[in-house]
């Protein structure tokens, strides 16, 4: 999941109270380019997607046979892609934990730093490596994971722990493992900068009462600060679900999808069947699948930021 | 632990804040420097040469030679920042342009089915790239666009504008109106209310939109990967991975090209972090 990709809510509604009636048409022009540019580029290619996926075609010998939904039974017997959802499921269990639940204590702890200084440096120290790019962080950490050159197993045996030392990257055990450390690594220190601000944005004498009826640190954090940032939580967690389905660059540059097969996700797999193994009907089936999840997450986030008045 | 602590009513302070005080400013430490300390090894592994990556890890390099840099520099990584460059600068001005003049359409210009327009526009956002992926090679490809700096341009512009409108939209939504009413009663056309008054009481925003915008397309690498074939038209995030390919043996070449890589972002983002911090903040929302 990349640390830059910001959904927000779509909140529909009219910015403006007035009405407009004909003779409006003018007023098209500022919106047409961006009308055109989404329409044709985003929303028209998830249409077609679904095309491409009844069909088997040949990129270069443009023939192209329809199949009905030949590619999507096809989808329920290839084992490949029942690693790939396992795979994606794990990275969202896992990015859930560290990037809401740790991201949110963490941002608990800064925020009540004294000073302001610690507080921005603090966040600012964690979310320099969102910044980077995920080609950087991927190539670093397989460098990392390296047996003879890497820092963790250097590491590990600098504490002693040199038995577990093993081939983290090239090992079917540890490979997705090895991948979601890296991007929890990468992406926590956004989601805790996004809490940071939701804290801010607590009134200080909800605080200032709890101290008042004699709440410690920690009684005032499961009162106060959990319940006033339950709703940032509870959209923090299907974004990162959403997300989580949508994981592609980590796992190309540090695995591409190996060993065996083992760490794929459904995004290197669609690459690899539409790109590599030139079936662009199957890796349309794959997408599709990919769309269906990000349909009800998203689905999921539209209700719940109706329903609870916040955004992201 | 949590929360902003207002002061402690004396006698409060005990030995258990002290202890729970240190472990968690060690708890910070320690993090910090998990965070940190890989992105410094990757800079020094830029100054060793390949023995002594090979050697300890963990030890500073025997000196201070540039060679890798300057190396990685000329074999690639110029044409990888130049190609990133174009890329970025265009596609960022073509963003937030277009965006500012949809949201300024959708917040202050007469509109019929102005809902369904603001729902259409921001719902991109919920789209991903990875199902468009393989429509859009054919679409590229068809139109001629296929490896060229053109379609990862309209590509970043065209999911970026959702967002960046999302943004822009939303700050604009709280100008005072009075300003542009005035305007508009001295007879101003709506085109010279956009770029006289709402466009410069928008700075603020922009800026924050533009370097957002720099950080997705400067980092950007599915699209980079697929839309682009020939080595002159990587941008950086590809040209590494190719870099990674070509000096696969010589590990320092490949350190230095990463550390260039991800200085300039990391620069910026310390510079305008304000700009950058205001820009979540109000995808949050108020």
């Amino acid at each position: 999941m990349t640390g830059m990709d910001h959904p927000v809510s779509a909140v529909a509604g009219s910015g403006a109270p007035r009405r407009g009636g004909l003779g409006t048409l003018p007023s098209f022009r500022w919106v047409a380019i961006a009308v055109i540019l989404v329409g044709w580029f985003v929303y028209y290619p998830i249409v077609d997607n679904f095309v491409v996926s009844t069909t088997n075609q040949d990129i270069y010998t443009g023939e192209i046979e329809y199949v009905g939904l030949d590619n999507y039974a096809r989808l329920l017997d290839d084992p490949v892609v029942w690693i790939s959802l396992r795979n994606n499921l794990l990275y969202a269990a896992i990015s859930v934990v560290f990037q809401v639940f740790a991201a949110f204590l963490l941002a608990a702890v800064i925020e009540g730093l004294e000073s302001e200084r610690s507080r921005r440096f603090w966040r600012a120290v964690y979310f320099v490596p969102s910044a980077i790019s995920i080609t950087v962080t991927g190539l670093l950490f397989y460098f990392i994971y390296q047996p003879r050159i890497g820092l963790l197993d250097a590491g590990l045996s600098a504490l002693g722990l040199g038995a577990l030392s093993r081939p983290w990257l090239g090992s079917e055990d540890t490979a997705i493992y090895a991948i979601i450390a890296m991007s929890q690594w990468q992406g926590f220190g956004y989601s805790t900068l996004l809490f940071g601000l939701a804290i801010q944005k607590i009134p200080r004498e909800l605080y200032d009462a709890a101290i008042m009826d004699g709440a410690g640190p920690l009684r005032r954090l499961w009162n106060v600060t959990f319940p006033m940032t339950r709703e940032m939580t509870g959209l923090m967690i299907i974004v990162t679900i959403t997300g989580a389905f949508q994981v592609f660059n980590e796992v190309m540059v540090m695995t591409a999808g190996g060993p065996n097969n083992s760490s794929q996700v459904l995004g290197t797999w669609l690459y690899q069947q539409g790109f590599i193994q030139n079936e662009f009907g199957y890796g349309a089936a794959i997408a599709a699948v990919i769309f269906l999840v990000t349909l009800v997450t998203g689905m999921a986030q539209l209700w719940y930021t109706r329903h609870r008045r916040v955004q992201l | 632990m949590s929360a902003p602590s207002a002061s402690h009513p004396a006698g409060q302070v005990n030995v258990w804040a002290v202890v729970a005080r240190t472990f968690l400013l060690a708890l910070l430490v320690c993090l910090g420097i998990v965070v940190l300390y890989p992105l410094i090894w990757m800079a020094l592994n830029g100054f060793k040469d390949n023995s002594q990556i090979f050697g300890d890890p963990f030890a500073l390099p025997a000196g201070w030679s540039w060679a890798n840099y300057v190396q990685a520099w000329n074999q690639g990584v110029r044409n990888y920042v130049t190609v990133s460059l174009i890329v970025t600068v265009a596609s960022g001005i073509c963003t937030v342009l277009i965006s500012a003049w949809t949201a300024f359409g959708l917040t202050r210009s007469r509109m019929p089915m102005k809902p369904i327009v603001v729902g259409f526009v921001l719902g991109g956002l919920m789209l991903s790239p990875t199902v468009a992926l393989i429509p859009l090679v054919k679409m590229l490809q068809s139109m001629g666009l296929y490896n060229t700096y053109w379609a990862l341009i309209i590509l970043y512009t065209a999911f970026r504008v959702p967002f960046t409108t999302f943004l822009i939209r939303a700050y604009m939504l709280d100008l005072p109106r009075d300003l542009d009413e005035a305007a508009t009663m001295d007879g101003a056309s709506e085109g010279q209310v956009f770029w006289r008054i709402i466009l410069p009481l928008c700075r603020p925003i922009i800026i924050s939109c533009v370097i957002l915008h720099v950080l997705f397309a400067w980092n950007e690498y599915l699209f980079a990967m697929i839309f682009t074939s020939g080595a002159d038209l990587q941008t950086l995030p590809v040209g590494l991975t190719s870099i990674m390919a070509r000096h696969g043996t010589n590990y320092a070449v490949v350190f230095a090209a990463m550390t260039i890589s991800a200085l300039p972002i990391v620069v910026i983002f310390f510079a305008a972090q304000r700009y950058f911090i205001r820009g979540l903040a109000e995808g949050i929302g108020k």
